[in-house]
């Protein structure tokens, strides 16, 4: 473990089984609008309801866009994600990032939902192109960095 | 904005994989070139371009020990690349949460109209 993980929890009113069943069924429908990934709104967002199952949204037309995959689908507990998206917001199946959501029963009948995203030493790729997006140029020393890059490699 | 910036410098800098693992030998305990250097299949002075990226991107700090300079991470910059994705989720997190108590009090009206 290199960097130490994101750790966050919500308390939520439900129990635990309808806030995992929330969570992970009805995702398009919580999901912040203009922070998927694919090139057209999406309508749904499908976590597939069992181990190694996809994670993905789907548009209006039908078009699917991968966001990574499940490793533990357990029920109301437990859910463990694999968030394969990159700093460039694409899709990057070499890469294998885990967030995980806890589901624990809070004293008064609701549930603590809590999100760990680990393994965050592993993102990187393409991450120069995407930073020239964000701010629409690239520091000096950035570009120093690329040339080192590329006469290293 | 800044912290953004830097996050993904700190991102660019990892996706190297001798980078990386430089990173997570520092992740253990400080060390010096020559260290670092033993057991990678890289020379020393490729060691020292690859600590220097590391150190550009704010991901690791350098001290002077007599005529030797140790390095290790500098948490600063760990501390902007999770800022990054923290704010993703808190976003997200929190948009769950108001969905979630909708939902519970839409489909509890009974019990909402008592209190």
């Amino acid at each position: 473990m290199s960097i130490a993980p994101i750790l966050r929890t919500v308390r939520v009113k439900a129990p635990p089984a309808r806030a995992f069943e929330l969570f992970a069924t009805r995702m398009a429908d919580w999901w912040p609008r203009g922070r998927t990934i694919g090139r057209k709104p999406h309508v749904e967002i499908v976590v597939e309801p069992r181990a190694e199952g996809r994670w993905f949204e789907r548009d209006a037309e039908g078009n699917e866009t991968q966001w990574g995959k499940v490793l533990a689908w357990e029920p109301p507990s437990r859910l463990l994600l694999a968030w394969q998206i990159n700093t460039q917001w694409h899709y990057d199946p070499s890469l294998l990032t885990e967030v995980e959501l806890t589901f624990a029963a809070a004293e008064d009948g609701g549930t603590l939902v809590t999100l760990e995203h680990r393994r965050l030493e592993r993102f990187g790729t393409d991450a120069v192109s995407h930073s020239d997006k964000l701010r629409g140029g690239w520091p000096t020393h950035l570009d120093d960095f690329a040339r080192f890059a590329d006469s290293v490699s | 904005m800044a912290n953004t910036v830097r996050a993904i410098e700190g991102f660019a800098a990892l996706a190297d994989p001798t980078r990386r693992t430089i990173f997570e030998r520092l992740s253990e305990r400080p060390a010096a070139v020559g260290e670092l250097a033993r057991g990678l299949p890289v020379s020393r002075p490729a060691v020292s371009q690859h600590l220097r990226v590391l150190k550009e991107a704010g991901l690791v700090t350098e001290v002077a020990a007599g005529t030797r300079r140790i390095y290790r991470l500098d948490p600063r910059g760990i501390g902007a690349m999770r800022d990054w994705l923290d704010a993703h989720w808190a976003t997200a997190l929190d948009a769950f949460r108001e969905f979630a108590d909708r939902e519970f009090d839409g489909a509890q009206p009974e019990k909402r109209k008592r209190k």
